[in-house]
């Protein structure tokens, strides 16, 4: 399998106050597509950092970041607004549902941006929602729905679109032991049987070994290995 | 679902909060609109003068009198067709709060240049004959029950004493414009009093009602009248009824101004009240925005929804407002006396500017949470939590 995420000598620095904060040092890592890599580390090692430069909310201080060709740290704002719609799928730990919108109006948003007509659009997003087995709840509002059908709502909303990449922030980090494991077993079919490429940063070693790959993060490097 | 399904949805996402906006600007576009009624009704009267019409008084002030000998010497002047002249006569009718302006005028002259003043031919024709009668506009007839054959009697103040007048003619106003609030009776029948009881104020005049061929030539008639009257004891003003009347509302230029300003402070509140609101909505939503980036949209996808729901809450308000300011100008109307506005409603241009407001105030309430939606980055975005 090719590399369809490369990260070559990234480094990230914030400026608080004129004082430069270092998060990420030349880190440099290939995700191979259809690969599913847990990113794990202490708060404050850099994870979600990572997370958000390779997927394109966030720019590298130095280094490349190339996601399926592209050298998405030369884009622009507007050129990555489309490059995200295109490509890639995001899960958050706290889901981020809009709630005034139901479950089918907030998957419904991210294809409400391209040409589908709206016949395409209800196929697309009773797919998605079939996908995460809730398609009996697509006109109930979040706060109608337990923790763990809100995140599935999510991540219909982040497949939507059909992208190559899948970035969860830490999509257990909310929810009791079963919905967890729900989560789980739904990105590890994503995984398997859509081919999603997914990059999932948690704490949990739980989650975490349900991915193929688990790299570790200390204060800003990757310190190891595991297979 | 559709972005203006998301852009009502939000706009109702706290229902009191945008209820209380809505109800805000629409209590304010109300007193805008009442205030630009008022405001355009103190110019009504500059703007239904008649272009072909001048207006001759004493130059010093218009409560000086004139000379009636003036008439003759201004009946010559080409491009002039006819002369006449009025007198106020003040006096009180029933009780002082009864205002309406009272007027000695040349009953063979005055219809003729006041042709707005529509008058039955067998009305006009008693009125002439007879020296202590009086015509009065419908408004006067109407408020005061009073009908041809009746008697009016006013207490003289500028011209003392008792002063008994038939009512021998109703006139209708011809144009919405026209004042229908005039009481109008002979000057001779005054002159003689004053010849017997005043001499020296008998063959006063207030001022010359001009009328002219040619409105094209009103400046050139003007400086013609006021020359033959240069250097005599009383040398005179000649200029348009509009302008005469905008000189009337000099006089009231301070409170008209205070009313011009105030009304588009009331603006200015709109737009705090409104710019309130949408910095609180958009400020409570910014983790929602940067969500709604990460999805693909852009700057321009969320510079349209913010400015949709302020739009949305300001066209609400302002609709709210101007179609209860129609009722209440008209409520409002009941209690002006009649005789200060001749006209005394919305204005077309009064509309327009509430629209034009309603636009103006959601277009710029919804810059600030714009500018902050599309500065805030994404990751600060998700972080936030306010």
């Amino acid at each position: 399998m090719a590399d369809i995420i490369q990260v070559k000598n990234v480094s990230k620095s914030y400026w608080r106050d004129s004082i430069e904060t270092s998060v990420l040092h030349d880190i440099s890592l290939d995700i191979k597509e259809g690969e599913f890599m847990a990113l794990m580390g202490p708060s404050g090692s850099g994870k979600t950092t990572l997370l958000n430069l390779i997927s394109g909310i966030d720019k590298p201080t130095r280094g490349e970041i190339i996601i399926n060709g592209t050298d998405i740290s030369r884009l622009n704002e507007s050129s990555l607004a489309k490059w995200r719609s295109n490509n890639i799928g995001f899960v958050f730990q706290f889901y981020n549902l809009i709630p005034v919108l139901t479950a089918f109006e907030n998957v419904e948003l991210p294809i409400l941006l391209t040409k589908l007509s709206k016949a395409e659009r209800k196929q697309h997003v009773e797919t998605a929602l079939n996908i995460v087995g809730l398609n009996d709840r697509m006109d109930h509002y979040p706060k109608q729905l337990s923790g763990g059908q809100e995140q599935r709502v999510a991540i219909a909303r982040a497949i939507v679109t059909d992208p190559v990449i899948l970035v969860a922030d830490e999509p257990t980090g909310d929810l009791d032991r079963n919905s967890a494991g729900e989560i789980l077993t739904l990105m590890e079919r994503l995984n398997q049987e859509f081919n999603k490429t997914i990059l999932m940063v948690t704490h949990d070693p739980h989650a975490a070994s349900k991915a193929h790959v688990i790299r570790h993060l200390e204060k800003g490097d990757l310190i190891q290995e595991t297979v | 679902m559709k972005i203006l399904k998301l852009i009502f949805k939000n706009s109702f996402r706290h229902k009191l909060r945008t209820t209380l906006t809505i109800f805000g600007i629409s209590i304010a576009v109300i007193a805008f609109g009442l205030l630009r009624t008022v405001v355009t009704a103190w110019y009504s009267s500059v703007k239904a003068a008649s272009a072909n019409r001048l207006i001759v008084r004493q130059s010093v002030s218009f409560i000086f009198p004139l000379s009636y000998s003036y008439r003759e010497k201004i009946a010559q002047v080409p491009g002039v067709k006819e002369v006449t002249f009025a007198n106020w006569f003040g006096g009180t009718y029933i009780d002082k709060n009864n205002f309406f302006a009272r007027l000695a005028v040349d009953a063979d002259t005055y219809f003729e240049v006041y042709n707005e003043f529509v008058l039955p031919k067998d009305q006009l024709d008693t009125f002439k004959k007879e020296r202590n009668s009086c015509v009065i506009g419908a408004d006067i007839a109407k408020k005061y029950h009073l009908k041809l054959g009746d008697v009016m009697t006013l207490d003289g103040d500028i011209y003392p004493g008792r002063w008994e007048f038939v009512v021998r003619g109703i006139y209708q106003p011809k144009f919405k414009s026209t004042d229908a609030m005039q009481m109008l009776f002979h000057w001779s029948y005054l002159d003689e009093t004053m010849k017997q009881e005043m001499p020296g104020r008998a063959g006063d005049v207030g001022w010359f009602v001009v009328l002219i061929n040619d409105p094209a030539q009103s400046a050139s008639i003007s400086n013609q009248i006021d020359g033959i009257f240069n250097n005599s004891t009383a040398e005179t003003k000649t200029e348009t009824e509009a302008a005469f009347q905008q000189g009337f509302i000099q006089s009231s230029s301070a409170i008209i101004t205070s009313m011009n300003f105030i009304s588009f402070v009331i603006i200015g509140i709109i737009m705090l009240v409104l710019g309130n609101t949408m910095i609180m909505s958009a400020r409570e939503r910014t983790r929602e925005y940067a969500v709604l980036k990460t999805l693909g949209f852009s700057g321009k996808h969320l510079a349209g929804i913010i400015l949709g729901e302020s739009l949305l809450i300001s066209f609400l308000g302002g609709g709210i407002g101007l179609l209860l300011t129609f009722p209440i100008v008209s409520g409002f109307s009941q209690f002006i006396p009649k005789g200060i506005f001749p006209v005394f409603e919305i204005e077309p241009i009064t509309i327009i500017f509430s629209c034009g407001s309603a636009i103006l105030i959601g277009i710029v309430a919804a810059l600030f949470p714009i500018q902050r939606a599309l500065t805030t980055k994404i990751v600060d975005g998700i972080r936030f939590s306010g």
